[in-house]
């Protein structure tokens, strides 16, 4: 991100960060997730936004409700699927209103590039009654961020920002403004708002239902709704990254841009459609705007069309729609004829987590995973899981799989979780297997931060978002607080050690927790020893066991089929070298200089 | 006239900081400009893309199947995953190196022999640069993104030649722009 003059090439998420900066924000809280986790990480850069990395969604969104609550505009942010964690209080907040402005920020992932389902989360403004922006682009990302400010202070009400991998992680061009003072909002008493006692909360109901239909009547006036005229024939509504590719396979018909889109600005819709000839609906995922345009009656064309599944392209819409189109569909160049072998993402060269795959498939357990770096061990070479859902999953639904099949699984089943993971919503699953009596064996992955979304702090890493010194979470002790009698920490890179206390905490009849403790190689400040990695191609006998390490650095040579090591992406964890039968591949004793 | 520039490789090449630097000096050069690129899981040494389209104006971040005026690759069996967006006749530029995903390093697929063979057969043009040999011989194979840019910045005639060392200068930390406007110039003049 530069700065030239009063315009910058932002991102989507840099542009809700800086409108949350120009629009006076104080305070902002989330929990990374892919594609939101930079807002955060921008706000975090404004020296006058307090912006913290919360325990997980739920606990950013309370507190961001609270800062609210007392006088400052705050922000939260998360990934489609960590407002179903926030949900409780989302749904709630509904009827409170707010004192000070508050955003709260879904990015959701059309397309599943770093996520586990794609629903679209419009569908939960419109269940919690939350007035919704959608920008198209991060000059739309700045400016909407400062009017759901403002709209949240004018209605008392939380506001949503909705956005998409597309818009989060594009960039292009922002007029920048400044900083908005603002006087800061005394808290008052007032528990017929605040306090969602029943009698309260049919009387904030009602006020709901009241502000929705008002809102309604300012988005048929808000400038994010418009109507762009263009050849009557063929009229779009579209909102997001939608537009965008709209725009580029029919750059001639007249548009309704949605950008205040929910409650929908029905009267405006209306006036729309009488006024073309074919009225198209273009939107990723689920048919929300379509749906609401037939609920008035009006005759659309829309998902029968499109596809529901995946992200919209100009491509897809140009072939889903290609009567319509005045011009034909690109020629693209031919592929080549060959097989282009596929190359999914793998853990990196020096990734701690190795050896926990390596071993959990050398002891052929049944592995209940979970969200984070280590869900690539579902990937071949390890093939190490049966389950994947959701954040903090592997401990629950390992619980689950035992009750179901009781001794089948004793002595195999391990449920495996980062610590970002545990701390996020993994310690209320151990809980619930010490006290309801399992047995299987959770083996938390300690590698001193939150590495799948880029590096983040968390509450055991000793830091803030700001870098500031805090207290550290000691995993050791919140387990044996749990009531886990046998909490064991092991250095994953110590594979024989790693084996026996895996061999043993299965076979106990107890709960136990192995903590593996060792830095992502990735991290800044880790320098760890090295000692250098050599092979031996004359010993190596082809066994195959380096191989089933899945590193990056080995490769098989397709001349002698032996090993080879690949010198410019090894970092020399030795790893291969203490699973190497005939000794081929050795480690240095003595640290290299 | 808008100019689509498809960057493609394998996580951790510096594909992101080049893009970042194409846009930059785009929109110096006074166009509209958009780059899209998906962050997260892809990182982790899968395979990478960055769309980068500047122009009068610039609606969807995406290039379209068979519209990309050049792909530069940084890689070549990823130029090779990525030949169908461009347009007939359109220009690779490849760095002539090749990393072994992980199925060819474990031996369950064939990496592809000749590929600069193969894209020379293609209704393309095709410029394939030692990059990583020159970067390293630079002393740091880090900077092979910016050697790279510098071959891709000789075919953008759109953009002034001044205002890349620019650009370089005002994103890049003091410490790496010697090391990085050599890079350039050394990319400017391979091909």
């Amino acid at each position: 991100m530069t700065h030239t003059g009063n315009r910058a090439f932002l991102s989507g998420n840099a542009a809700i960060a800086r409108g949350a900066w120009e629009s006076g924000i104080r305070f902002a809280s989330a929990y990374p997730g892919t594609p939101s986790t930079e807002i955060l990480e921008y706000c975090g850069t404004y020296k006058e936004i307090d912006a913290q990395w919360a325990v997980n969604e739920k606990t950013a969104m309370e507190t961001v409700i609270g800062a609210s609550y007392g006088g400052a505009r705050s922000i939260c942010a998360q990934k489609h699927v960590g407002l179903n964690v926030a949900a409780d209080p989302f749904f709630t907040v509904a009827y409170t209103g707010v004192n000070a402005g508050l955003v709260i920020v879904s990015a959701d992932d059309p397309g599943m590039h770093s996520s586990q389902n794609e629903q679209d989360n419009r569908h939960y403004a419109m269940m919690a009654k939350i007035p919704m922006f959608e920008p198209s682009n991060s000059q739309e990302a700045k400016d909407m961020t400062i009017a759901a400010i403002k709209l949240s202070e004018e209605f008392d009400t939380t506001v949503m920002i909705r956005t998409t991998t597309r818009i989060s992680h594009s960039e292009s061009i922002v007029s920048l403004g400044e900083r908005e003072t603002t006087p800061e909002r005394e808290f008052v008493r007032d528990m017929a708002k605040y306090c969602v006692l029943p009698h309260n909360a049919r009387r904030l109901h009602t006020k709901v239902e009241e502000r929705q239909k008002k809102i309604a009547e300012l988005g048929c006036k808000s400038p994010f709704n418009r109507i762009e005229e263009g050849n009557r024939s063929i009229g779009i509504i579209t909102s997001g990254i939608s537009y965008c590719h709209a725009r580029e396979i029919f750059p001639d018909a007249s548009y309704l841009k949605l950008g205040l889109t929910y409650p929908f600005p029905t009267e405006l819709i209306k006036q729309f459609a009488a006024s073309v000839d074919k009225l198209i609906v273009i939107e990723e995922n689920d048919p929300f705007l379509e749906t609401a345009v037939r609920s008035m009656g009006i005759s659309c064309t829309g998902k029968d069309r499109l596809p529901i599944c995946g992200e919209l392209n100009p491509d897809i819409i140009h072939a889903s729609l290609a009567e319509l189109v005045s011009k034909p569909m690109p020629t693209i160049t031919p592929a080549a004829k060959v097989d282009i072998p596929v190359r999914p993402p793998v853990l990196c060269p020096g990734c701690p987590h190795r050896g926990v795959f390596y071993t959990l498939r050398k002891l052929n357990c049944t592995v209940t995973g979970d969200i984070g770096c280590y869900s690539l061990g579902a990937f071949a070479p390890h093939n190490a899981m049966h389950t994947i859902v959701c954040m903090g999953a592997s401990v629950t639904s390992a619980m689950g799989i035992e009750k179901a099949m009781k001794e089948k699984v004793h002595g195999k089943l391990v449920a495996v979780l980062g610590e970002s993971t545990f701390m996020h919503s993994g310690i209320t699953g151990l809980i619930d297997t010490v006290y309801n009596k399992g047995r299987h064996v959770t083996m938390i992955l300690d590698n001193s931060i939150t590495a799948m979304t880029g590096h983040q702090q968390n509450p055991s890493s000793g830091k803030t978002l700001k870098g500031e010194a805090t207290k550290s979470l000691n995993i050791e002790a919140m387990c044996r607080a749990c009531g886990v009698t046998n909490v064991h920490t092991v250095d994953p890179f110590d594979l024989k050690l790693l084996e026996d206390t895996l061999k043993e905490a299965l076979n106990d009849t107890e709960p136990a927790v192995i903590i593996t403790r060792r830095p992502c190689f990735l991290l800044k400040d880790y320098k760890p020893q090295v000692r250098l990695v050599s092979i031996n191609r004359d010993k190596c006998v082809k066994c195959g066991m380096c191989w089933k390490l899945g590193c990056p650095a080995i490769e098989v040579s397709p001349e002698d089929g032996k090993t080879v090591i690949n010198s410019a992406l090894c970092v020399h964890c030795g790893l291969c070298a203490s699973v190497c039968r005939p000794g081929a591949i050795t480690q240095a004793k003595e640290e290299a200089k | 006239m808008t100019t689509n520039i498809l960057l493609c490789g394998v996580g951790g090449q510096g594909t992101l900081l080049a893009s970042n630097l194409l846009a930059e000096c785009a929109m110096e050069a006074e166009f509209d400009v958009k780059k899209s690129e998906i962050h997260g899981m892809a990182q982790r040494g899968g395979s990478v893309v960055s769309h980068v389209r500047f122009g009068e104006r610039i609606c969807s971040p995406i290039i379209r199947k068979g519209e990309c005026d050049i792909l530069l690759a940084f890689e070549e069996l990823e130029a090779l995953r990525w030949t169908e967006f461009l347009k007939p006749g359109g220009l690779v530029i490849t760095n002539a190196q090749n990393i072994l995903p992980m199925s060819v390093s474990a031996g369950n697929a064939v990496y592809p022999k000749n590929i600069t063979q193969i894209l020379g057969q293609m209704s393309v043009q095709t410029i394939s640069v030692d990059a990583i040999g020159k970067a390293k011989e630079l002393g740091n194979q880090k900077c092979l993104n910016v050697v790279l840019l510098g071959v891709l910045a000789r075919q953008i005639s759109q953009i002034k030649p001044e205002i890349w060392p620019e650009m370089i200068k005002k994103m890049l930390p003091a410490k790496l722009q010697e090391l990085n406007l050599k890079a350039f110039n050394t990319g400017w003049n391979l091909a």
